[in-house]
């Protein structure tokens, strides 16, 4: 089966099956008012989901009801509640080595749970989409946002994007499918939104028609075999036992884990098309920066407007993927800079040390302000942090 | 910085992904010689110099042409017994060695009669093979294979592939299609007529 044959027909429920530029680029778009968790509902609607497994977690149980809502209305071929969250993981990875195309959604301590799964998943090469819902880790328990659990699936080979609004989110969902897929991809992806701040604020976002859908997923274009029970040889592996000890194996081990790494690249040339890219910015000519991800960009925007009455002029990078991480994006983007303050909502810093890794003259970034355990971040307070900064410095920083 | 070339090896013990060193597989209609996007047809060319200047040209067909899925590979599988019996006509010691499935083989396999992609090595060196070519094999094994291929073997290798293309491959095309292989196919009679 060649899905892109599929364009121009219709499926069960009566959608049109369209290519996935016509979806994000070309569909007319009403607007609705609704959270992130119902962009959820709307995303998978149109998205030609086959089976949708999840474990309830605040903050991201509401997206988790919500598609099997979509089950009821036949949009979503198989859907049902796992026991826990490393056994909906595995479940999702049982799905997708059968040829489904795979959504589910954890939050926090759900996701360490499944913590095993996801490098699994990029390992057998498993285009599963996951929706992770960033909240706090326990303990002391938290469910309010908190991007700490962001930091720790970075080296599990999926790729990470993270998105500001519900219009993104609903833009990373649809792209999200599709770039994972790509046979030169083909592994997890996980589409993080910051929640409560995301999931549970309505928002205007800008909705393709519902009688539209993406086209299905193509286990046949996988850069590892599909299991197919009816054509021979039926026992081919996915995943060999490479666990001899003698060079031979663990070369092919190294090698396995490179590819992986690889297939994380090869997706930059996909998602440059289909969401514009990993980065965007405004005015980065600015001697200031403020460079971050998801809704601690938002929060530096309301500081920018902030700063801008008080005759400072500051510029904007928003990091939209975090795998693969954009290092010549904020190499450019960053270049005029003389200071760079990264927010986060978290108490490590991981995306400040993500920077400074990569840019020369790291002396410039700012690692804050944090918060973290769920505590909301004042655009007065990315304020403070930069002035107290400016008042600091005995080199002068014109705006 | 230096731009990564995709070069025969052996290159180091264990040599970078050739995409994670910021190699980027070709657009349709292109290919890759070491790296660098040529035109597809430039391609073919140096493809087929490859394989009739070298002393033991390989085909290593993989599980998407050897076994009888669909149409598709038995057309792929008929261009390239073609392929190989062209090189052979050419070159007595050309060798067409079959990679049937992924599975490790313990306690050894026999490398006359087959390669694996979790250790090609074994195979490339004991037939001292210098130029060869891996078609029909599923992206993830391939690359898997190529990065091994470069690491610790001096063999050239060429990957015809009907995705995207395996950038580890010192030469590849992408979009593999029974007509495409039927075009290097002509591309080694063209090249033949030169020599």
């Amino acid at each position: 089966m060649d899905t892109k044959s599929l364009v121009g027909t219709y499926n069960k429920k009566g959608q049109k099956i369209v290519e996935p530029e016509y979806m994000l680029f070309e569909a007319p778009r009403t607007q609705e008012f609704m959270t992130g968790s119902e962009v959820v509902k709307e995303g998978i609607r149109r998205a030609s989901v086959d089976v949708s497994i999840a474990y309830p977690i605040t903050p991201q149980s509401e997206a988790a009801a919500l598609v099997g809502e979509l089950y009821v209305e036949g949009y979503v071929g198989e859907y049902f509640r796992g026991e826990n969250e490393f056994a909906v993981m595995s479940e999702c990875a049982g799905a997708s080595f059968g040829g489904a195309r795979v959504f589910t959604t954890t939050s926090g301590p759900g996701t360490l749970r499944a913590y095993e799964n996801f490098p699994m998943w990029a390992g057998s090469r498993l285009p599963i989409l996951i929706n992770v819902m960033v909240r706090g880790v326990n303990s002391p328990l938290s469910i309010q946002p908190d991007t700490l659990e962001m930091g720790m699936i970075l080296e599990t080979g999926m790729l990470i994007w993270h998105a500001e609004t519900a219009q993104e989110f609903l833009d990373f969902l649809l792209a999200g499918f599709i770039v994972a897929e790509e046979p030169d991809v083909h592994i997890p992806i996980a589409v993080c939104i910051d929640g409560f701040f995301v999931s549970h604020t309505k928002d205007m976002v800008m909705l393709p028609p519902a009688d539209i859908t993406l086209t299905p997923y193509d286990p046949y274009r996988s850069p590892v075999p599909c299991m197919d029970m009816e054509v021979p040889p039926i026992r081919m592996m996915r995943d060999p036992f490479v666990m001899k000890s003698n060079y031979i194996s663990y070369a092919t081990h190294a090698s396995w884990q490179q590819e992986v790494r690889a297939a994380c690249e090869r997706s930059r040339k996909h998602t440059i098309r289909l969401i514009g890219g990993l980065i965007e910015e405004e005015r980065t000519d600015a001697d200031i920066l403020i460079v971050s991800s998801g809704t601690a960009v938002a929060q530096g925007r309301e500081a920018v407007r902030l700063l801008a009455d008080e005759g400072i002029r500051v510029g904007i990078v928003k990091i939209k993927t975090i795998r693969p991480f954009p290092h010549e994006e904020l190499r450019q983007a960053t270049k005029n800079a003389k200071l760079i303050f990264v927010p986060e909502f978290n108490v490590a810093g991981w995306m400040a040390r993500e920077i400074k890794a990569i840019l020369p003259d790291n002396e410039r970034v700012i690692a804050g302000p944090h918060v973290c355990g769920g505590m909301t971040m004042p655009p007065e307070v990315i304020v403070k942090e930069i002035k107290k900064v400016l008042a600091g410095r005995k080199e002068a920083v014109h705006g | 910085m230096v731009k990564y070339r995709v070069e025969v090896g052996p290159e180091a013990y264990l040599p970078p992904s050739a995409a994670c060193a910021g190699v980027v597989l070709p657009d349709p209609g292109q290919a890759l010689i070491a790296g660098e996007v040529v035109h597809e047809d430039v391609g073919m060319e140096e493809a087929a110099r490859r394989f009739l200047s070298a002393k033991i040209p390989t085909i290593f067909p993989g599980p998407l042409v050897l076994w009888n899925w669909n149409e598709k590979s038995v057309k792929k599988a008929t261009a390239i017994k073609a392929m190989y019996d062209e090189l052979k006509a050419h070159n007595p010691e050309a060798l067409l060695i079959p990679m049937p499935d992924y599975r490790p083989k313990y306690p050894k396999i026999n490398p006359e009669v087959e390669i694996n992609p979790n250790h090609p090595n074994l195979t490339i060196w004991h037939n001292k093979i210098d130029v060869c070519m891996f078609v029909g094999v599923h992206c993830h094994q391939a690359n898997l294979s190529l990065k091994i291929i470069r690491g610790g073997t001096n063999c050239y290798t060429i990957a015809m592939c009907a995705q995207a293309g395996h950038e580890d491959a010192m030469l590849t095309f992408r979009d593999a299609t029974p007509d495409k292989i039927w075009m290097l196919v002509e591309a080694i009679k063209d090249v033949k007529k030169t020599l």
